[in-house]
C-alpha cells in the first residue's frame, strides 16, 4: 500500500490498468461488435423485406382479400381487422385483469404467506412459458365450455393467457416505484387502503402500467403459435365481425403466404411483414409518448 | 400511574427546574417552553391523552422495543431522542398503527388513547389515523397541486365542509404557509423548496383536524432555517394539538419539547439484537440540565450516540 505523501507526488498519467489499457479498448471493441451485429442484422432483415414488398405496397394490400387463384391481387384486408378483433379482444380480458391481479400482489398481499410467495414464483414461471402452451391449454377450454376453436373469442383467450403474466409482473414494477411515503402519507391522513390506491398509487404508476401494457399487446399483436393451433383460418374472404367469427391475423397470413410457392405470395407476404412492422412500430411510438408526457420525477 | 425513571425527588415545578439548568454548563441551553422563552407552568404529570404501558414491539421474532412505559400529555410537546436503533421511531409509528403497515410488525403491552386500547379488536386503524395524524421525515406531497394536497385528507375522511377554499386556507395559514402559495394554489406541490413543502404536509394534517400530531424527524431533512420555521410553527400548533416528535437533534429536542423521552438501544444477551428501551422520560429542562440515568447525561453532553 502506498501512503498518501506516495500517492501524491506519484504523476497522474496513465498505467498498466488505467482506462486506456489494450484489455479495456478491447472490451470497448468487443461490445461494439456484439451490438453492431445485433443492429446489423435486423437492418438487413428489414431492407430485404422493405424491397420484396415495394411492388406490393398499395392499398390493394390493405383492401383486397386472400385469394388462391390470383395471387398478385391478394391482400391482408380480413387478417388487418382479423388482428384488430383479437387484439381488442385480448386487451378487454387482459388489461382489468392483470392490474387487479398486480394490485392485490403488490398493495394487498401479505409477502410472509407462502402462498402469495408461490404465486409470486410462478407467475415468473408463466412469463416464460411457451406461446403455444397457451394455445394448447385454450383449445382444451374451448372443447370443454363447447367453444368453438377457431374464433376470435378463442384466440383472444390464448393471447390473454399469454401476455397476462407480462401485464401483472410490468404493473406491479409499476406501482413499486410509486414511493412508500405517498402511500404511508396518504394512510396517515386516514385514508383508507382501497382509496390510496385509487387515488394515489394507481394515478401515479398509470405511465408504467400503460407502457408495460402496450408493449405485451404488441407482443401478442406478433403471435402466431397459438392461434395456430387454435385453427385460425387462413384463407378467409369476409371481414371477421364478431367475437364468435372466424378469424385470421396478420401473422397468420403471413406464415401462410410465405409457405406458397408463387413469388406473388412471397412478395404479398414482405408486404403484410411490413404493415406488421408498422403497426408494432406505432403502438409502441404510443407507448413511449405515453411515458414521456405522464412521468413522474420523484 | 407512571412507570418512569422519573424519581420522587424530581423538581415539582417545572419553572424551578428551568431556572436550575443555568447551573449545569455542559447541557445546551434548554428552556421549557423554549423558543420564546416562556416559562409555562407544566405539572409534574402530564395529562395524557396517549399512553403506553409495558410497550414492546416486534418484528417478527425480533424484539425492537422493550418496555416502553410513557405519557404523552394534552397539549404539550413530547420529544422522543436517542441514538440510531433506539427504537423511538418505531415508537411514534404505533402511536397511530403505521406500524401495522409493515408485515410482521406486532405490539405487547397496552397503548391508549383516551383510556381505550388503541390495538384492542374492534378498533380500525383508519379511525386511529384519522385523530392521531403523522408527518414524515422526508417531506412527502403528493403529486397533485397544492390545494388538492390540502384537500385530500378531509376528501377521503369524508370530512362535512361548508367550503372547502376556506378549510385550505385556514390550515396553510395554520402551517404559516398561506402568504408564499395562495397564488399558486393550483400549482404541483413539487414546485415548493423541501421546507415550504413539509409546512404543506403539516397543513395538510391539520386539514382533517386531528387531536395528535406525530412528527418522525421533521426537520431532518431541512435546513436551519427551514428548520426553525418549522419549530416556530410547532410552538404555535401546541394551542390546538397535541404533538409527540422524534428527532436527532437534541438541541432540537432541548428548545421545543416540554417533555424528552431519551431511549437507547441495548444488546440483548445470546442474540446480540439490539433492543431499544426507554432510560428516562421528564421534563426536558430535566433531561437536559439534571439527568436521572447516567446514560442520559453521557448522551446529552456528546460523550456517545
Amino acid at each position: 500500500m502506498a501512503t498518501i505523501g506516495q500517492l501524491a507526488t506519484r504523476p497522474l498519467k496513465a498505467e498498466r490498468n488505467g482506462d486506456k489499457s489494450p484489455a479495456s479498448i478491447l472490451f470497448l471493441v468487443a461490445l461494439w461488435v456484439a451490438l453492431s451485429f445485433a443492429v446489423l442484422t435486423l437492418v438487413v432483415l428489414l431492407v430485404t423485406s422493405f424491397m420484396d414488398a415495394l411492388p406490393r405496397l398499395d392499398g390493394e394490400l390493405f383492401t383486397n382479400y386472400s385469394s388462391q387463384v390470383s395471387p398478385e391481387t391478394a391482400g391482408a384486408r380480413a387478417a388487418i381487422i382479423g388482428s384488430l378483433w383479437v387484439i381488442v379482444a385480448t386487451a378487454v380480458m387482459a388489461i382489468p385483469l392483470g392490474i387487479a391481479a398486480a394490485i392485490y400482489l403488490e398493495e394487498f398481499a401479505n409477502p410472509l404467506r407462502w402462498y402469495n410467495r408461490m404465486i409470486e414464483v410462478n407467475l415468473q414461471n408463466l412469463a416464460a412459458v411457451p406461446a403455444i402452451v397457451y394455445g394448447m391449454l385454450t383449445a382444451g377450454l374451448a372443447l370443454t365450455i363447447g367453444l368453438r376453436r377457431g374464433v376470435v373469442l378463442a384466440g383472444a383467450i390464448a393471447l390473454a393467457l399469454l401476455i397476462l403474466p407480462v401485464i401483472i409482473i410490468t404493473t406491479r414494477e409499476a406501482l413499486r416505484s410509486v414511493p412508500a411515503e405517498i402511500r404511508q402519507g396518504s394512510l396517515a391522513l386516514g385514508a383508507t387502503p382501497l382509496q390510496t390506491v385509487w387515488r394515489q398509487t394507481l394515478p401515479s404508476a398509470i405511465p408504467g402500467i400503460a407502457t408495460g401494457t402496450i408493449l405485451a399487446l404488441s407482443r401478442a399483436l406478433g403471435e402466431a403459435a397459438p392461434l395456430l393451433l387454435l385453427g385460425g383460418l387462413v384463407f378467409i374472404r369476409y371481414d371477421p365481425n364478431g367475437l364468435f367469427s372466424g378469424f385470421t391475423t396478420l401473422p397468420i397470413q403471413i406464415f401462410n403466404w410465405a409457405g406458397q410457392p408463387q413469388v406473388e405470395f412471397q412478395e404479398v407476404a414482405a408486404a403484410a411483414i411490413i404493415a406488421l412492422l408498422g403497426l408494432l412500430l406505432l403502438m409502441n411510438g404510443l407507448a413511449i409518448v405515453i411515458r414521456n408526457r405522464y412521468q413522474r420525477r420523484w | 400511574m407512571i412507570s418512569t425513571t422519573t424519581t420522587a425527588d424530581d423538581a415539582p415545578d417545572a419553572s424551578t427546574s428551568a431556572s436550575d439548568s443555568s447551573s449545569v454548563a455542559a447541557a445546551p441551553r434548554p428552556q421549557v417552553g423554549a423558543s420564546g422563552g416562556t416559562d409555562r407552568y407544566l405539572p409534574e404529570h402530564p395529562t395524557p391523552v396517549i399512553e403506553c404501558e409495558n410497550v414492546d414491539i416486534y418484528y417478527g421474532a425480533f424484539r425492537a422495543v422493550h418496555d416502553v412505559s410513557l405519557v404523552y400529555g394534552r397539549h404539550e410537546i413530547t420529544a422522543m431522542i436517542g441514538p440510531s436503533g433506539c427504537g423511538k421511531s418505531t415508537v411514534l409509528r404505533s402511536l397511530n398503527r403505521m406500524n401495522d403497515l409493515i408485515p410482521g410488525a406486532r405490539v405487547t403491552g397496552k397503548i391508549s388513547y383516551h383510556g381505550q386500547d388503541m390495538y384492542g379488536s374492534g378498533v380500525d386503524p383508519i379511525e386511529v389515523r384519522r385523530r392521531i395524524g403523522m408527518v414524515f421525515q422526508k417531506p412527502n406531497p403528493f403529486p397533485k397541486s397544492i390545494y388538492d394536497n390540502i384537500a385530500y385528507g378531509p376528501r377521503v375522511t369524508g370530512m362535512k365542509v361548508d367550503s372547502m377554499d376556506d378549510l385550505v386556507e385556514e390550515a396553510l395559514r395554520a402551517a404559516a404557509l398561506w402568504d408564499e402559495v395562495k397564488d399558486k394554489l393550483k400549482q404541483s406541490a413539487y414546485g415548493l423548496s423541501g421546507g415550504q413543502q413539509q409546512r404543506l404536509c403539516i397543513a395538510r394534517t391539520i386539514a382533517v383536524r386531528p387531536e395528535v400530531i406525530l412528527m418522525d424527524e421533521p426537520c431532518s431533512a431541512l435546513d436551519p432555517i427551514a428548520t426553525a420555521r418549522i419549530e416556530d410553527l410547532m410552538e404555535d400548533l401546541r394551542k390546538d394539538f397535541t404533538i409527540i416528535i422524534v428527532t436527532h437533534n437534541m438541541q432540537q429536542a432541548a428548545r421545543v419539547a416540554d417533555r424528552t423521552a431519551f431511549f437507547t438501544a441495548q444488546a440483548a444477551e445470546g442474540t446480540g439484537d439490539r433492543t431499544g428501551q426507554l432510560v428516562e422520560f421528564d421534563l426536558t429542562s430535566k433531561i437536559f440540565s439534571n439527568p436521572a440515568d447516567r446514560r442520559t447525561e453521557d448522551y446529552i453532553s456528546g460523550r456517545f450516540g
